[in-house]
């Protein structure tokens, strides 16, 4: 309870500060609007009209808010008008890369820290698949598995395993190599199997460093998903929503969408967190 | 080199534990070769308590993971139990304590005990079994459930113990062990490994750099010196196996005490 106030205090100033900017952005197009119907404004007035445009610059705080309740809580989850039904088209692709992309890391992992020839040949070409800006390469990725006659969540998901396969193997690479030589040598001292290693010491040992990877690789997951929606006109998802809010100057609707994915991507780290603190404590590791 | 013929067949007198001789080991660094051993001969019989004492870099512990078949010699012989250490290791003929605890975090004092255990694939019972044992046998009953991070520093080490000794092998490897800990807890630990090793009957070979320690814990103590490593001296104790602490008051004891010094003083007139 103590901390309500220091956090309370820090959202009033946000807002204090979103307030403003909307004035200052909107308060043109206000102007114009009062100079062409030839009719004069109190200050008042203007204030209330810069926050209360249909597409403003910037839309004020309860814009948002009152669109976000109208999408979320006032429409049928199966609606198309839904954000709820959009926030989940995002989702599915986003869970389907996350896992992809986790498993895939794992296993570049496990291979670059078994393999000196996987780890001179293959964590290169990791660290420069992430080099390539991801706007780049995802209209291709859509275009090409599309014309094998894939489409749907998948090509969404590869995009999100692209970015998210990356803190995975860079943590389990860093956490399977975790164990001291010391440790390596007692496993060797009782005589254990490469997979005994594995499996009772190098494994636990790199726990730690997956979830904190998986944490960067859920967002990273989201990112990707909602990129992959923008370069084909998807008609669902909080892509498609970023992207038809833009066409039409649906300012309220962007910024609502991207509250929303914020929401799942808070919700969806927070998650892995609860599971992080399980895991561990279970382990013995969370002190 | 005909070890691989002696390997399987124990020609050496059956109480000889550890037979090394001519025993060279060179590592090559960038700023050329290292003697970490040069010429090392020493038999241990069965039941001794052995001390390998001698400044850093002696060779000490090179010569305990030679042991271990942790290090490959470069040349020479060495027999374990009357085989090569490999194949010692894999009949699980030692157990290895090592300068650190090294207990897993994430399991129990009784999980890390029972790790050995699970490796060797021992039925289940047997291992619960055997975890008892070892606790009391380090005076730590009681402590099966807790994690590591719970206990000190002396009675992680004693868990540590309690590990190497949980598979019943016959030889008992510990590389300074109790290097980190304090003065009052290590005389403590000393008594108890004193007990320990009277209840047991275990071969121990024991490196430390504390000259009372060595003293007060061996029956033969091994005097070793740097660059190249070797031993410069083997003094077999006269003092009685039941050791009570005072008796590192005594003028016998004081006597080994500076022929060992002695011994670690020579070594250093080489350079």
């Amino acid at each position: 309870m103590r901390n309500i106030l220091p956090v309370l205090t820090v959202i009033l100033a946000l807002l204090v500060v979103w307030y403003a900017a909307a004035f200052q952005l909107n308060k043109q197009w206000a102007l114009d609007m009062a100079a062409r119907q030839d009719r004069v404004m109190t200050t008042q007035q203007l204030i209330a009209d810069t926050w209360a445009q249909d597409k403003p610059k910037l839309p004020a705080p309860h814009q948002v808010a009152v669109e976000l309740w109208e999408t979320v809580a006032l429409k049928n989850v199966t609606s198309r008008r839904s954000l709820v039904y959009h926030a989940w088209v995002t989702l599915s692709a986003t869970l389907a890369g996350f896992g992809l992309g986790t498993l895939l890391g794992t296993l570049l992992a496990v291979g670059i820290v078994y393999s000196r020839v996987m780890d001179l040949s293959v964590m290169p070409w990791v660290i420069a698949s992430q080099t390539i800006p991801i706007l780049a390469i995802a209209p291709m990725i859509i275009v090409v598995l599309n014309a094998i006659g894939i489409s749907g969540l998948l090509p969404k998901a590869m995009i999100s395993m692209y970015l998210s396969f990356f803190p995975v193997v860079v943590g389990m690479v860093k956490g399977l190599r975790s164990p001291s030589q010391m440790e390596l040598d007692q496993m060797c001292t009782w005589n254990a199997s490469g997979v005994q290693e594995f499996i009772k010491l190098r494994l636990p040992a790199s726990m730690p460093y997956l979830f904190a990877s998986l944490k960067i690789a859920m967002a990273a997951s989201l990112v990707g998903a909602i990129v992959g929606e923008l370069p084909t006109g998807a008609v669902a998802g909080l892509g498609a929503r970023l992207l038809a809010g833009s066409y039409y100057g649906q300012t309220i609707q962007i910024w609502s969408a991207l509250f929303m994915a914020a929401a799942v991507a808070a919700a969806a780290v927070g998650i892995i967190g609860i599971v992080q603190r399980a895991t561990l404590k279970r382990m013995g590791l969370d002190r | 080199m005909p070890a691989d013929q002696v390997s399987r067949t124990p020609r050496i007198a059956r109480n000889t534990v550890i037979d090394a001789s001519k025993l060279n080991l060179t590592f090559e660094t960038n700023d050329g070769p290292v003697h970490a051993l040069r010429d090392v001969d020493l038999k241990v019989e069965a039941g001794e308590f052995v001390s390998f004492i001698g400044p850093s870099g002696c060779g000490k512990t090179t010569f305990l993971r030679v042991m271990a078949d942790l290090e490959q010699p470069t040349s020479g012989q060495i027999l374990v139990n009357g085989v090569l250490p490999e194949v010692a290791r894999r009949n699980r003929a030692y157990g290895y304590v090592f300068q650190a605890a090294g207990l897993y975090p994430w399991r129990t004092i009784g999980g890390n005990i029972r790790l050995p255990l699970e490796i060797m694939g021992m039925p289940k019972a047997v291992q619960a079994q055997k975890v008892q044992e070892v606790l009391e046998l380090v005076d730590l009953a009681g402590f099966e459930k807790k994690y590591p991070w719970q206990l000190s520093g002396g009675m992680q080490q004693r868990a540590s113990i309690a590990r190497a000794l949980a598979f019943e092998a016959g030889i008992l490897l510990m590389d300074e062990p109790f290097g980190a800990l304090d003065e009052i807890v290590r005389d403590h630990l000393n008594e108890q490994l004193l007990a320990l090793w009277a209840r047991t009957q275990k071969t121990i070979c024991f490196v430390t750099h504390s000259i009372p320690e060595a003293v007060y814990l061996s029956t033969k103590i091994v005097v070793m010196s740097p660059r190249p490593g070797r031993i410069t001296d083997v003094i077999d104790s006269p003092l009685p196996r039941e050791r009570p602490l005072d008796i590192r008051d005594s003028p016998e004891f004081l006597e080994i005490a500076h022929r060992v010094r002695e011994g670690l003083r020579a070594g250093h007139a080489y350079d």
